[in-house]
């Protein structure tokens, strides 16, 4: 089959010294930058595309790429180990990534993460390659009221099953769509809500706000409370493999999480942040123990990471085949390609197959490369641990500020991050959770495009939205989820009140 | 998200702050934007969806007002019952104040310093003498990654101003 032989070829490419170079700098990179906090794929894709002027696009794509995929695992590292997030995706593996490390089994659960990571990674690529035509054609066939609630689904999924109450997390992504609208206004080009700030022309940064709600307002909330006691806990040989028990609960949810990847990755509008988060709601709906979920649920690492791998691959469909990024950092990538002259789009595959599958071909050799790293290195990370945090926190903080000043070289990120870091400490102790703002900012401009322009193509008739057979029926779903999780809520809480009567209060 | 020895239970002054803070955020969202120009469902303004989500936000905290019990989480609430401690957080805040305006009128390296100087000292178990070290040696690496290694344009020393 015609496929199959360009695949060869592509691979004959990739495989070229040179260009193996290149993929294995990015990878090593980007898993690096992934460990670091406070500079996430973002800042390190802007930070050294610079330095790709030079080289050839096939190798620079494929360094940049390797950067990219490379971040998603060493993010992970982070997350599990420090409960600072390099990137949106990852928010959700800190809700249970973190609470294993506490308890001494950070081995363990950074294990399952790279075997997730590099299971849905796989599993992307070969979807990558199977479905791109098919993929396509649905995608193509979405109208903005199908984008619309699609989205609404993913964010009220996202925002009613992650820990909390359901009302606060769904005000915590209106909150996230209302940051999303600071900035110029792509129809009409009038400045919304910058209030006189020229910096805030381009909107918030992405990565100010995640760093500043995660990474600031973390340490705001753990100085002087963790005690070196608690992070001691027995990081022996033992606890770095995961038991058999963890493969066990793990192997489904990341079946799971690459499929719940996979699909979100390829949509366009939808990227590995929603994957993640949707996948983690799946798993926590479908438990016989959702309870253990924040609490260290070693499949609330195994699914997300397998969802945000897969996604992060399957991300590339339509980047690279419509010219349509899923997330910041695909619109970043898409840049990237413009500068070295190709125009990503249909015609990309059938005018240079070479790039496309040779590009393709190096995500796989990629992936394998940063296995092999991270199983020796592991052990190296899980030791970061016995650093008292005391000592972590402050290169933290100035890790997040120098990482967030390089993405636009201007100071006022870094105050942002600060505003985002105190806002984020007050939302915490008032009951609300953050993780939700992020998505809610992230799909903002998108949602409300998809909800202009499909409202501008049926002249002002809401009913559209229920009209459309696709539309209906997500819209109907995410009413559905609203419902049923709040109606789950109010029971549980019935039950407890009466159990505690019961009790003799 | 942290094991804590005595979690306190949601107050009803936790519960009127969260949802007066929703009411007055969406009010003021939906505030600014309709001051822009809202248009109609078809031709939609850029005023019109702040506005809208300005009065879902501010809904929501009305519900919230209404039905305190649905601002529960249930089994898995948030973890946030520690007592506050304004030094360590104080001193956190100083620290990238100082890193904010160091980087202006002194450059990355008195900027770096003072930045971990005083978020370390926001913990009561590191002593003067640690928060120095720890600030001597992320400078140096801040300068030899970041400056050196990466290339961030960020200028070491910057007199006058």
């Amino acid at each position: 089959m015609q496929v199959l032989a360009e695949m060869w070829n592509g691979f004959s490419i990739a495989l070229a010294p040179g260009h193996l170079m290149f993929a294995f700098i990015g990878v090593f990179v980007g898993n690096a930058i992934g460990v670091l906090p406070g500079i996430g794929p973002l800042a390190a894709i802007s930070m050294l595309l610079p330095v790709t002027y030079g080289i050839a696009p096939t190798a620079a794509l494929m360094m940049l790429a390797g950067l990219y995929y490379g971040a998603q695992y060493g993010g992970a590292i982070t997350s599990i180990l420090l409960n600072v997030p390099g990137v949106a995706s990852h928010a959700v593996t800190c809700l249970d990534g973190y609470p294993l490390a506490r308890q001494g089994r950070g081995g363990a659960a950074l294990f399952m993460a790279m075997f997730a990571s590099f299971l849905g990674a796989s599993i992307g690529i070969l979807l990558i390659t199977l479905f791109s035509p098919v993929m396509v054609g649905v995608a193509l066939s979405f109208g903005p009221a199908e984008y619309f609630a699609v989205m609404v689904l993913g964010l009220l999924a996202a925002s009613v099953l992650a820990r909390g109450s359901p009302v606060k997390g769904i005000a915590m992504v209106v909150l996230g769509l209302c940051l999303g609208v600071v900035g110029s206004d792509v129809n009409s080009g009038i400045m919304r809500f910058t209030f006189g700030h020229p910096e805030l022309a381009d909107g918030l940064s992405i990565v100010a706000l995640a760093m500043g709600l995660f990474g600031v307002a973390d340490s705001l909330r753990n100085v002087n409370r963790i005690g070196d006691a608690a992070l001691r806990g027995g990081v022996a040989a033992r606890a770095v493999r995961p038991g058999r028990e963890d493969l066990r609960r793990s192997w489904l949810p990341m079946l799971r999480g690459t499929s719940v990847g996979a699909f979100f990755g390829a949509l366009p509008g939808t990227g590995a942040a929603i994957a993640s988060f949707m996948a983690y709601a799946v798993e926590k709906k479908l438990s016989r123990t959702p309870e253990r979920f924040g609490r260290g649920a070693i499949e609330g690492v195994a699914a997300p990471e397998a969802a945000n791998n897969a996604a992060a691959q399957t991300a590339f469909i339509p980047t690279l085949t419509l010219g349509i990024p899923g997330d910041a950092v695909m619109a970043l990538m898409l840049g990237a390609l413009m500068i070295h002259g190709i125009q990503p789009g249909p015609l990309l595959v059938a005018e240079h197959p070479d790039i496309f599958w040779s590009l393709v071909a190096s995500f796989w050799i990629g992936n394998v490369m940063l296995l092999v790293l991270n199983i020796p290195l592991i052990g190296i990370w899980v030791r970061l641990l016995r650093v008292p945090y005391r000592m972590i926190y402050p290169a933290v903080l100035f890790f997040i500020c120098i990482g967030v000043y390089s993405v636009n070289n201007n100071l006022f990120d870094v105050g942002s991050v600060l505003a985002f870091g105190i806002g984020g400490m007050v939302l915490v102790r008032l009951g609300f959770e953050p993780v939700p703002i992020l998505l809610g900012f992230v799909l903002g401009p998108l949602l409300e495009e998809h909800f202009r322009r499909a409202l501008l193509l049926s002249r002002g008739d809401l009913a559209v939205f229920v009209e459309r057979p696709v539309s209906a029926a997500l819209l109907a779903a995410s009413a559905a989820l609203v419902a049923g999780t709040l109606a789950a809520r109010l029971r549980d809480r019935r039950r407890t009140a009466a159990r505690h009567r019961a009790d003799g209060g | 998200m942290d094991d804590d020895p005595s979690p306190r239970p949601p107050s009803a002054r936790r519960d009127l702050a969260a949802a007066m803070l929703l009411i007055a955020l969406g009010g003021a969202v939906a505030w600014v934007g309709a001051g822009y120009r809202i248009g109609t469902l078809g031709r939609m303004g850029p005023g019109f969806f702040p506005l809208a989500l300005g009065l879902i936000l501010a809904g929501l905290g009305v519900v919230l007002l209404v039905a305190p019990s649905l601002g529960e989480g249930g089994e898995d609430e948030p973890a946030d019952g520690a007592p506050a401690d304004p030094r360590g957080w104080g001193l956190v805040v100083a620290g990238m104040a100082a890193f904010l305006l160091l980087t202006r009128h002194g450059g990355m390296v008195p900027a770096t310093f003072a930045l971990v100087l005083l978020s370390a000292l926001g913990d009561r178990r590191n002593g003067l003498r640690t928060a120095v070290a720890l600030a001597l040696a992320m400078t140096l690496v801040g300068v030899v990654l970041f400056r050196f290694l990466l290339g961030v344009q960020m200028p070491l020393f910057v007199w006058g101003r």
